[in-house]
């Protein structure tokens, strides 16, 4: 399992808000990335409607996984594959560690893989004695940086050029540059080795066909064609919602994954495997396994409310509109998935309870709704998980929240059920607010719980008359 | 015609407008009277309950609901000066309802005659110009429930744009988060404060007067800000402007 630091969400906000490389950084990416989107979706041939047909496509998907993972099991199997199911992180990670056993691994390249950060496969693998490479550029970055991603789609974009250019001076051995290119052909130098050298390689799934039983990657640099076709060995994972039923699916789906991500027309590599070489290829591996991860899935698909979460198809495109991610970065999120998608997919995944920071302390804006290729009503989802959090769910093992807070809700129920009360509760507050208004006429400070209102903002004081005491006055006129 | 329409206009007035900026309300009624519309108002009204909602208080948030229906169901028509109020009650109500049929009935019954204020001006009634007046520049901050909830970009505009004397400049960003998001500004500030800022600066930077917009809770929050910075920009709720 990855790391779960969800609790630290406000400390690492602030930490995040303060560092200004960072923000220039976020800003940079999401005006990059984020801000053609919706043009992108709108110069489709068939209209940005094409998003609720991928919705819709994805949703038959997750309602017939089991079917749809049979009959991919099946079809992957017909080509020589492998496939294993795996139940939990630490399944997994057993499975490939005793593929590697089998097949005498030593070195491994990896292309980028959510999945994979999520079971914590590169510690395992390191653990096991194994050389384990990330070979997408900016995770192969923050690999040597021995750093985490803080974007799930670019993962580096939390470091300077500069930055890179004293770490690849370092740990690569060239001389000091800053130069992008320079930089880039180092490390390319550097990749090409490992896979030409690699016994394993890694990587991720980006969709399966259960028809076919194939899998696709998407890459904008190659590097997943070079670590699935080079090593004698491949190993993808999978979470076991990412399928469809079709092939010609696929299209819909990545045309949108392209626009989402980062407003291109396609990604640069998009490949089809479909299994390990045949007789007669010129390249692929010997043997090609699928590992396909439950790790809390199953209880997901369970529940109605959240089932719509497994529609995601990990593009970011959410990430690169949300304001809130644009403030704070990735790393406040506490697990490998981060911004919107983070803040419903990770408390799905580690515990309601234990990352209710992450879906608390958004400001349900729905930029992210709208940004999405499939669609997905994250806000939706959002407020069901506060809904859970405050009712408690055994399913989610989730205990009822917090006691002093519902008694307060409770209360104010009841006040705005009763006019003269609220009245009188108002009138309450203005007296006491009349003490804490200062001269501009304005509130600059506010006891606790609304102290965290007055740190940096003023409030102006509750007016002397309410509108509907205008309004009986005025009647009177 | 304004003319033909003999609907009575009941105002819904966010709980905010009534007890700290009631000259919001105060500025819709001088619109519907500018325009020869009838209006009542219904005094035993509170809140709709979003902050309940929004909390996950859905329990809360139902007591609220029903209050309401109780209150409205009646009305021809309920016009609100707040598009996360107006959503609240249109997309929420019957959610949150739709365990309890006749309640869930009652619920579509009232979404579907509430609307925000400059949706009813322009898309209900067909009324883009109100006549008013205003000297200086202003600037339009798009409220995420309004925009994205209701598809408001355009009424507001084309309402701002008929004021004589005013000159709409549009900002950076005028559709990115001011960092409100109801107890959200309360509980964390700090990511709260970084969004407000990034909005005020990007007001000011236009040069503008004032900042208007549809959403008092919004306003609040830039005013709170521009306030602290005592920068000379105000808020003016579009009511307000259009009272002008
Ligand atoms: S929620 Fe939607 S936008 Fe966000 S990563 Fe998933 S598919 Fe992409």
């Amino acid at each position: 399992m990855a790391e779960i630091r969800t609790e630290h969400y406000k400390s690492e906000a602030r930490k995040a808000i303060k560092d200004r490389t960072l923000q220039g950084a976020l800003a940079d990416v999401q005006d990059r990335l984020g801000k053609g989107t919706a043009k992108a979706y709108r110069e489709l041939p068939e209209g940005p409607g094409l998003r609720l047909k991928a919705h819709e496509i994805r949703m038959q998907a997750v309602e017939n996984l089991d079917i749809l993972l049979e009959t991919l099991a099946e079809n992957v199997r017909e080509n020589g594959g492998k496939v294993i199911f795996a139940e939990d992180a630490a399944a997994a990670v057993t499975e490939c560690l005793e593929i590697a056993r089998r097949h005498e691994v030593r070195t491994v390249v990896k292309g980028k893989s959510m999945v994979t950060e999520e079971i914590g496969l590169n510690e395992a693998l390191t653990a096991a004695g194994m050389e384990v490479t990330e070979t997408d550029l900016g995770e192969y970055i923050i690999q040597l940086a021995g750093e985490s991603p803080s974007h799930i789609i670019a993962p580096a974009i939390h470091k300077t050029r500069q930055q890179v250019g004293r770490l690849f001076a370092e740990k690569l051995g060239i001389p000091y540059t800053e130069d992008p290119p320079t930089l880039t052909q180092a490390a390319r130098k550097a990749l090409r080795e490992k896979f030409l050298a690699a016994d394993m390689g890694i990587s991720g799934c980006n969709l399966a066909c259960a028809e076919t039983g194939h899998i696709t990657t998407v890459s904008n640099e190659g590097n997943i064609r070079m670590a699935t076709t080079l090593p004698r060995v491949h190993v993808a994972f999978m979470g076991m919602e990412r399928v469809v039923a079709r092939l010609e699916d696929h299209d819909i789906l990545f045309r949108l994954l392209a626009r989402g991500a980062a407003a291109q027309h396609m990604a640069g590599y998009i490949s089809y495997i479909g299994g390990p070489r045949q007789p007669g290829h010129a390249d692929g591996p010997d043997a090609f396994y699928l590992i396909i991860i439950d790790n809390g899935r199953s209880r997901i698909l369970a529940d109605e409310d959240f089932r719509e979460m497994l529609c995601c198809i990990r593009c970011a495109a959410c990430l690169n509109v949300c304001p809130v991610y644009g403030k704070i970065g990735g790393h406040s999120y506490g697990y490998p998935y981060s911004g919107p998608v983070g803040a419903v997919v990770t408390p799905l995944l580690v515990g309601i309870d234990r990352a209710k920071h992450l879906f608390m302390g958004e400001t349900l804006c729905g930029a992210c709704k709208d940004a999405c290729p499939v669609d997905i009503d994250i806000p939706r989802m959002l407020l069901a998980l506060r809904a859970r959090l405050v009712e408690g769910d055994r399913r989610w093992n989730t205990p009822p929240g917090n006691l002093v807070e519902k008694s307060a809700y409770t209360a104010w129920s009841l006040a705005i059920r009763n006019r003269s009360l609220y009245d009188g509760l108002r009138w309450l507050s203005a007296q006491a607010q009349q003490l804490m208004t200062a001269r501009d006429g304005m509130i600059h400070r506010l006891p606790f719980p609304f102290s965290g209102w007055t740190r940096s903002r003023d409030m102006k004081p509750l007016a002397r008359k309410t509108f509907m005491q205008h309004w009986k006055e005025m009647q009177k006129e | 015609m304004p003319g033909q329409q003999t609907q009575t206009v009941s105002l819904f007035i966010q709980c905010l407008v009534d007890v700290m900026y009631p000259e919001v309300g105060v500025a819709m009624l001088k619109i519907f009277r500018k325009l020869g519309i009838p209006v009542d108002c219904p005094t035993n009204q509170t809140c709709c309950g979003q902050p309940a909602y929004n909390s996950g208080y859905r329990q809360q948030a139902r007591t609220a609901a029903r209050k309401f229906i109780e209150i409205f169901e009646h009305k021809e028509v309920i016009v609100c000066p707040s598009g996360s109020c107006v959503t609240t009650v249109r997309h929420h109500y019957p959610d949150l309802l739709s365990d309890e049929p006749d309640w869930h009935r009652r619920a579509e019954t009232v979404s579907g005659k509430t609307f925000e204020l400059t949706q009813y001006l322009v898309d209900v009634l067909g009324i883009d110009d109100l006549g008013a007046r205003y000297s200086g520049k202003l600037t339009y901050h798009d409220s995420c429930h309004a925009l994205r909830a209701l598809g408001l970009q355009e009424q507001p505009r084309r309402l701002i744009s008929n004021v004589t004397g005013a000159e709409l400049v549009e900002m950076n960003d005028s559709d990115r988060c001011c960092g409100f998001g109801g107890s959200f500004a309360i509980k964390y500030p700090d990511i709260s404060t970084a969004m407000a800022k990034d909005k005020v600066d990007n007001i000011i930077a236009t040069g503008a007067n004032a900042v208007v917009g549809v959403d008092i809770s919004c306003l609040m929050n830039i005013q709170g800000l521009l306030n602290r910075k005592k920068s000379p920009v105000k808020i003016l709720h579009i009511a307000e402007l259009l009272a002008g």
